[in-house]
This record gives structure tokens, C-alpha cells and sequence, in this order.
């Protein structure tokens, strides 16, 4: 059986009709089976969504109560049959409750990642490899010169920063789902144990992270603060808030922002950061390539970024490559994730 | 090399001249030497090691990675250093355990045969990460560009002692690195460094562009009148080494040594002192054209042809230093007594004086500077660029004090403009950069930024294009599609001297002026950005021409368009 007899690509997501679903579906579907809440991979409108149950719970964050016609949480391990097709979730490291949904049938094991990473991230689990005949992967960051491996040296460079100037105040701007949380976790991690401050489009989904559990310490909301006591302080922004009117509560804000994209200095520049900081939650080309090389996959389907370096590499490595061309799937540090957790509508960064 | 490292990605990115500030002093503060010198000395430009070329890094890369990924790599990231340093194959799990320093690297370099260089710097990006290894490249190709002059660099070490930057100046061109003397008696830990060079640079005084606003309040016997003369500016010293020998060196207006470029002009100072003059090129006692100097200037061999059919003169309107005297202090008035006794006792048939001319009102120097050639100029009148006012009691100043020094151009349309951006032409030019878009200084947030004040598309020779096209593409920062951003920062990029027809308010553009018919009237390769011209002249200009359509000016003296030929 052809693996696309299992699962079609379509250009609003790969759909299952056997199952009678789709995963991580652009359009609204009858069923859909969502790797994780990122507004471009999980839509409000479905007929029913199978997720994670933090998966629901921050569609329902976002999106309200009635973001789906029924939800199922599914656990890390578990696998639903759905009309035949059997489908597992498994940790994908990206965020919390981010999962890889690997479909089976009739012996042939498909993967789609979603997002993932295989680094550490205080906030998530980790990343687990699966053995599969074709693996579904993201290329955000699919290019050599992305390279993210030294998250602690990026907190430690903020951290000196913040030393070396004790009367500005440093502004990170960082996508208010996952990133904001891994950095905070990473300062901690890092013994800084001051209150760190947050921008109002943050302040839902950190809660909801510490609900579960995950210690970030003392935080606390920057609309109440003096000016003055900002001095020496480290606030968590939205990345379209570091650069705009908001910040003249800052005294003499820095502008940082934990991005994979810091890695290229045009950018950071273009985006007028001064300190930027190259912590991301997609894998970067390494993590990539490790990562398909490892699955045993000898067939690679890349849904978004920069496909076509991925692409020639998986075929030097005589692996089957094809782009998928979904339309839709976007990186979440490109678009601020700010206006669809109700607060501040801004432009994309 | 880390922390270095970590210092230039934080400058490049830093916009305030004080946060700079900040992080370099402290990184002088908590870096040893000899690092810390060789750090300063990088910053400052004052590295002299053979710099590995572009096309070797190309050869170590290719010769690593896929050509594939290569070039889409480096077509997103746009810099061929950048790009090296972000994909090189190096595993970070299995470094080299010794980390190169600085020091390490710029010693290494200054013995290092050519042939052991490209796998010693292979060596060295297995040991860095990736900013380590962007700096390590940014300086062995002898490309920096962090936006750093060398003024602040002096500027921050001297904030470790609470020293003025221009005691370090005056100490700068006999120091060499690691700087480690300087370092000791800024730390107040050692005594203060001797300046042993016999003949260094002092500072220029530089002028103000004078406005017809200005004149109300100034009294013209206070001031007196020179020529302004179109060659270029230099300072000629002469001191006397240890064994009493005299040494002459020949400096830029900005200290750079261009003794070795004007041979012939060196041998003519033999008495002790420091002349600050114009450089000109004369045939049968009278003043060659810029573009006669143009054939002197940025030449790396000088045959005596060259010598021969473009010899170069000094025309001297300063006296810093006679015999050990320093006479800076003095006012301008007895400085010009002292310059005409040393000229004449120079008595040398490459060393003349620049005239003053005489005036007892602004009228009578109106009318001097309408017509040079019958105010005393004669022959050499079509060198004469405008005139130079200076207050007779002012003391000689490094930099641009206020008040002191005036010039007034003729062409009331031509401004120095920075080069900031390139784009390709279009037909028999489309694969040169020969659309440029330029830019005056104004100052933002308290800091000097250039603003793009105009486009100009000719102006300038044939061979004149294809020097700015090679600049163009040996400085290019960033690229947008067609267009280049060209390095402009006070001390590195290109000036241009832009005539132009006309002036008009402007809301499309974004220093509110726009400019009727600019056209590329000169290059000057000679002058640093820093001297470029600032946007308030343009708005003073402006303001002239309203008031003079509004009837309200006096006609002012135009002197035909410089002749320019078109391409
Ligand atoms: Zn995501
Ligand atoms: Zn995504």
C-alpha cells in the first residue's frame, strides 16, 4: 500500500479518509487530530478535535468553550482506532502538550511531528523518537546556518546584560505560547530568582502553565508597576510589543528577543533587536537532520519553512523527499501570537 | 576570543554611542592584558596583519560542505563571513579543547607563512562557536564594520581612569599594541606613557560651513581670510629621532600616513616642525585641477612618471610645531607670523604660503570670493573652492569648535554626501552599481545618524563608476534584491560631493528636503564620512533660497557648474 492511501496530502493538511480524519487541518473539518496549540496547527471550528488534554485546554484558552463540536483528550502512549486506522500520540518537545500522532495501517507507520525539537525544555517532555516508514517533518529552521544548541549561553548573555546595565529595563520578546514559559524556566534554571514581569497578552497561558505544575517562580504583570522600578528588571513581551509605544513604560528598555531567527544578523537587525537571543522551539538544522536520519524513515514529507535545502539533503542521503505545500502553516515568532489570545491586537512582527 | 566575541556581536547591534561606551570599558575593565589591547587595537583599526582573503574562506568552506547547501545558504544570509560561521561542519561536542584567544590569534597571524594559514584558520573555527568564529573571520578579513570610530574606542579605555580621551590621542601614534603601558597608567599603576614617535600627528581643526545668517553676528575684524583651496588637506612633520636625524612623515587630515604616497614632496621638510596645509598639484607655478590630484591620491606604487607629470606642492596655512614649539596654544594671528618666518626660512620650491585675503568688511569679501582671480588669486583662481575665515585670537583645536573656523564655498549647491545605498543601472550599465542614494548627518536621539538626502544617477567618468561599483561591492553590509547598502559610518564609507540646481521642501522624504538635478560632482576619496555635510546645512540652504525668493537675500555670485563629464 502506497503510504498516501493512508494519509493524503491536501493543501489544508494531511487527511485521513479511511479514518475519516485530518491532522492539524487549516480549514475547519468534521474531525481533526491537532498536534498542539499553536494557532497556525490548532483551529477553532472543528467537529471534534482529538488532542492532548493541554493541547484542549489552551484551544479552549484561546478560543473559548465552544472552540469544537466534542473534544477527547488523548494521553503520551495512547492509541485511539479509528476506523481501522490506529492512531498513537507521543511527546514532540516543542511545547506543552505538543504530541506527534503516529498513524498506522495495514504495516506501514506514518509520523507527523507537528513542531517539534530535541532539546531540552524545562517546560515540556522531552522529544521521543519513533520508528516510522514516513516521517512528516517541519523546516522551519532547515538550513545549515540555523544552529540553536546553546540555549544556556543565550541566558547567560541576558543575564550579563542585565548585570552590566542595572538602570534599563530588558525587553524579551517571546511568542506568548511555549517560548515565554522555556524562558522564564530558563532563567530560573539559571538561579536568577527576581520577579520577572510580563506583558498582559502572556499572562493567561502562564498561568495555565504553572497549573500544571511547572514552577516559574515569582511573576507578575508589568501594568502595574512604576517606571522606575522596572529599572534592572526582565519583562516577557510579545515580540511585536518590544518595539512599539508600549515600551515607553520601560525606563531605557533593551530590546531582546528569543528567537531561532536571531541566528541571522539581518534579521535581528531588521527587526531593530539589540540583543538578540537564539533560543527557539523548532529543531534547528542538526536537530533536523539527526532526527530523520534516526527514524529509519525513507521518506520524508516536509509541510513548511525552508523546504528545499531539507529536501536536497534527503536526497543525498538517498532518502525519498517531497514538500507538501500546505497552506497556512506559518512560525509562530513570525506572527506575534498576540491577537488571538484576545489582547492587543498587533501587526505581525 | 570568546569574550571578544561577545563584545562585537553586542556593538554591532547596540545603537547608543553611550551604551557602546559601556560595554567597551567594560570589557577593558574585566579582560587581562594582552587581550584587552589587541582587543583595542582591533576595535580602533590599528591591526596590521596580512588579512586572509574572501576567496580562501570560499576554498575552506566549499572544501566542508555541500555546494547545494552552500549556496542556498548563503544567498539567505547574505554574508559570505556570516555564512561560514553559522554552517561550519564543526561538531560542538568534539572541540578542540584550547579555545584561541585573541591574543593567540593576532600573534599567531603576524608570523604565520601564507601557505600554514588556511589550516590554521580551519583549526580555529573548530574551536569557536559560531559568534566566535564570525568574529575571528570579521577580523582576519580585516572587515569589522561595527560602527565604533576609533575615537570612542579611546574614549572608553579612558573612562577606566577618568582620563580625557585626547591625552590618549596625543599619546596614540607612539603607543603600538597590546597597549600595555597605556593600559598600566590608566589603571593608575604605571607612569604615563611617553610619545616616542619624533614626528606624529596632531589633530586638524576643522570648519564650519558658514551660513549668510551667521554674518550679522560676527565682526570682520576679528576674523581674517584665506583662500579655500580644492586639493586635499594634509599636516607635513618633521622632528628629530634619538640621533638627532630628522624623520618627516606626511599625514591624511583624519592621521592616516601618507608619506609613502608623495615621495616627492617628503624630502622638502627638513626643518623641525608641523605644517598644516593643502596639498595641490602644480605645473609652471600654477594650481592643477582636483582631477590632476585625483591621479595621486589611493595610488599603491609611485613610479617616477607619476611623479614627474603630476608633482605635488605644499600650500601652508598652519604652524602647529616650530622646532620642538608647540605653538597650538597661540592665537591664530601670531601662529601666521611664526608660519611666514618658517616658510621663508623653508625657502624649499615646494612649500609656498596661502595668501590671506585682505578685507575690511563683508561687501569687499563678497566681492573676493565672487571673483578670486582680481582679489589676488590670478592664475590659480579656478583652485579657489571659497573662502576660509578664521577668528584671529583662536587657539588650534582638535575637531570643529564652535565659532572659530568658517568656510564659505562659492557653488552654493554643492554638499559632501555619504554614500549609503547602490542599486544597478539599467541598459549598457546594468551590471554596474551606478545608482547611488546618499546621505547627510543629523543627529537622532543624541546620536549622529545619516539621513538619505537624494539619488543621483551620473555625473560621474567611466572609470569613476567602476571605482565606486568595486567599492560598492567590497563594502557591502546588506543587500535588499538590486539594491546594496553600503558601509557609512564616520570613519569608514564614501564621500561624495554632490552639486545639485535647486532645493524644495519635501514630505516624501524623510529629511524633508529633496534636491532638483543632483548629479556626482567628485569623489572624495580623501575625506572621512565624519566631515561629510550635515542636513541643517541643507535646511539653512533652503532657507536662503525661500528668503531669496521671497526678495529678501542679496543676489548671490554662481559660478558655473563644475565641468563634469557624462556618462
Ligand atoms: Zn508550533
Ligand atoms: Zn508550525
Amino acid at each position: 500500500m502506497r503510504p498516501e492511501d493512508i494519509l493524503l496530502p491536501t493543501p489544508s493538511g494531511v487527511c485521513c479518509k479511511r479514518g475519516g480524519f485530518h491532522i492539524d487541518p487549516t480549514r475547519a473539518v468534521d474531525k481533526a487530530l491537532i498536534t498542539h496549540g499553536h494557532s497556525d496547527h490548532a483551529r477553532p471550528g472543528h467537529g471534534a478535535v482529538l488532542a492532548t488534554q493541554e493541547t484542549l485546554d489552551i484551544m479552549r484558552l484561546r478560543y473559548g468553550e465552544n472552540f469544537a463540536g466534542t473534544t477527547q483528550a488523548i494521553k503520551y502512549g495512547e492509541t485511539v482506532d479509528l476506523n481501522g486506522i490506529k492512531a498513537t500520540f507521543r511527546p514532540a518537545g516543542h511545547v506543552l502538550g505538543s504530541a506527534q500522532i503516529a498513524v498506522e495501517y495495514g504495516g506501514t507507520r506514518i509520523v507527523a511531528s507537528g513542531d517539534y525539537k530535541d532539546v531540552p525544555d524545562p517546560t515540556c517532555l522531552p522529544f521521543e523518537l519513533i520508528q516510522c516508514d514516513v516521517f512528516i517533518t517541519e523546516a522551519t529552521f532547515g538550513l545549515p546556518v540555523f544552529r540553536h544548541h546553546d540555549t544556556d549561553g543565550e541566558i547567560a548573555k541576558l543575564l550579563r546584560s542585565v548585570a552590566l546595565f542595572p538602570e534599563r529595563a530588558h525587553l524579551v520578546g517571546a511568542y506568548s505560547l511555549g517560548k515565554a514559559q522555556r524562558v522564564i524556566a530558563l532563567l530560573r534554571k539559571a538561579g536568577y530568582d527576581k520577579t520577572i514581569y510580563l506583558h498582559g497578552a502572556m499572562e493567561k497561558i502562564t498561568n495555565y502553565y504553572v497549573s500544571r505544575g511547572i514552577d516559574l517562580g515569582p511573576l507578575e504583570l508589568v501594568r502595574g508597576a512604576k517606571k522606575a522600578d522596572l529599572a534592572g528588571t526582565i519583562t516577557l513581551a510579545p515580540p511585536s510589543a518590544v518595539k512599539d509605544l508600549w515600551t515607553r513604560r520601560f525606563p531605557d528598555p533593551v530590546a531582546c528577543f528569543a528567537s531561532g531567527w536571531m541566528r541571522v544578523r539581518a534579521r535581528a537587525r531588521q527587526s531593530q533587536i539589540e540583543l538578540p537571543l537564539v533560543i527557539s522551539d523548532h529543531a534547528d538544522w542538526d536537530g533536523l537532520t539527526n532526527t530523520i536520519a534516526a527514524t529509519g524513515a525513507g521518506e520524508i514529507w516536509v509541510t513548511h519553512g525552508q523546504e528545499d535545502a531539507l529536501m536536497h539533503w534527503c536526497t543525498t542521503r538517498g532518502l525519498k523527499a517531497r514538500p507538501l505545500d500546505i497552506v497556512g502553516y506559518g512560525d509562530e515568532d513570525e506572527s506575534d501570537g498576540v491577537s488571538d489570545t484576545g489582547e492587543n491586537a498587533g501587526s505581525p512582527a | 576570543m570568546n569574550r571578544f566575541a561577545e563584545l562585537l556581536d553586542r556593538l554591532t547591534y547596540e545603537p547608543g554611542r553611550n551604551n557602546k561606551l559601556r560595554l567597551m570599558t567594560d570589557y577593558f575593565r574585566t579582560t587581562p592584558d594582552p587581550q584587552r589591547g589587541y582587543a583595542m587595537a582591533a576595535l580602533a583599526g590599528a591591526l596590521s596583519f596580512k588579512s586572509a582573503k574572501a576567496g580562501m574562506i570560499r576554498t575552506l568552506i566549499t572544501e566542508r560542505t555541500d555546494p547545494v547547501l552552500l549556496a542556498l545558504s548563503y544567498d539567505y544570509v547574505g554574508d559570505l563571513s556570516e555564512t561560514v560561521a553559522l554552517m561550519w561542519p564543526a561538531d560542538p561536542h568534539h572541540r578542540p579543547n584550547a579555545i584561541p584567544s585573541i591574543t593567540d590569534v593576532v600573534e599567531t597571524l603576524s608570523t604565520l607563512g601564507k601557505a600554514q594559514l588556511p589550516a590554521q584558520i580551519a583549526r580555529w573555527l573548530d574551536a569557536l562557536d559560531e559568534t566566535g568564529r564570525w568574529a575571528l573571520l570579521k577580523l582576519i578579513t580585516g572587515a569589522l564594520r561595527i560602527g565604533v570610530s576609533a575615537r570612542l574606542v579611546k574614549t572608553a579605555a579612558a573612562a577606566l581612569g577618568d582620563k580625557d580621551p585626547h591625552e590618549i590621542e596625543l599619546l596614540w601614534p607612539g603607543l603600538a599594541p597590546p597597549y600595555t603601558e597605556l593600559f598600566a597608567w590608566l589603571e593608575d599603576r604605571g607612569e604615563k606613557p611617553l610619545n616616542t614617535d619624533p614626528a606624529p600627528f596632531r589633530p586638524a581643526m576643522l570648519a564650519h560651513a558658514i551660513e549668510e545668517t551667521d554674518f550679522p553676528a560676527l565682526d570682520p575684524s576679528h576674523y581674517r581670510a584665506e583662500w579655500k583651496w580644492d586639493g586635499t588637506r594634509i599636516q607635513a612633520v618633521t622632528g628629530l629621532n634619538e640621533d638627532g636625524e630628522p624623520v618627516t612623515r606626511l599625514y591624511s587630515r583624519t592621521g592616516e600616513d601618507i608619506s609613502k604616497s608623495f615621495p616627492d614632496l617628503v624630502s622638502s621638510f627638513r626643518l623641525p616642525g608641523a605644517l598644516d596645509g593643502e596639498l595641490l598639484i602644480m605645473r609652471e607655478g600654477r594650481v592643477q585641477s582636483f582631477n590632476d590630484l585625483q591621479q595621486r591620491l589611493n595610488r599603491k606604487v609611485i613610479s617616477s612618471k607619476l611623479t614627474a607629470e603630476f608633482p605635488a606642492y605644499l600650500r601652508a596655512y598652519d604652524l602647529l610645531v616650530d622646532g620642538d614649539e608647540d605653538l597650538r596654544e597661540l592665537p591664530f594671528a601670531e601662529r601666521r607670523k611664526r608660519l611666514e618666518k618658517f616658510i621663508a626660512a623653508m625657502d624649499d620650491p615646494r612649500v609656498d604660503l596661502s595668501p590671506l585675503v585682505p578685507f575690511d568688511n563683508w561687501d569687499q569679501l563678497t566681492a573676493a570670493r565672487a571673483d578670486p582671480a582680481s582679489a589676488g588669486a590670478g592664475d590659480d583662481a579656478t583652485a579657489v573652492e571659497g573662502i576660509m575665515l578664521k577668528r584671529r585670537d583662536a587657539p588650534y583645536l582638535p575637531g570643529r569648535p564652535k565659532g572659530q573656523w568658517w568656510k564659505w564655498k562659492r557653488e552654493p549647491h554643492i554638499i559632501d554626501a555619504v554614500l549609503m545605498y547602490a542599486q544597478r543601472g539599467h541598459g549598457k550599465r546594468s551590471s554596474y552599481y551606478s545608482d547611488y542614494t546618499f546621505g547627510a548627518w543629523t543627529t537622532e536621539d543624541g546620536e549622529d545618524v545619516l539621513v538619505p538626502v537624494g539619488k543621483a544617477y551620473f555625473g560621474f567618468t567611466d572609470e569613476e563608476l567602476i571605482q565606486i561599483d568595486r567599492f560598492v561591492r567590497r563594502n557591502t553590509i546588506e543587500r535588499f534584491g538590486p539594491v546594496r547598502e553600503v558601509v557609512h559610518e564616520a570613519d569608514k564609507g564614501l564621500v561624495l560631493e554632490v552639486a545639485f540646481e535647486g532645493l524644495q521642501r519635501s514630505t516624501r522624504h524623510k529629511s524633508g528636503v529633496a534636491m532638483r538635478f543632483p548629479r556626482i560632482s567628485r569623489l572624495r576619496w580623501d575625506k572621512p564620512p565624519a566631515e561629510a555635510d550635515r542636513l541643517e546645512t541643507l535646511e539653512k540652504m533652503l532657507e536662503g533660497t525661500e528668503r531669496a525668493q521671497a526678495g529678501l537675500a542679496l543676489p548671490k555670485p554662481k559660478r558655473a557648474a563644475r565641468k563634469t563629464a557624462a556618462t
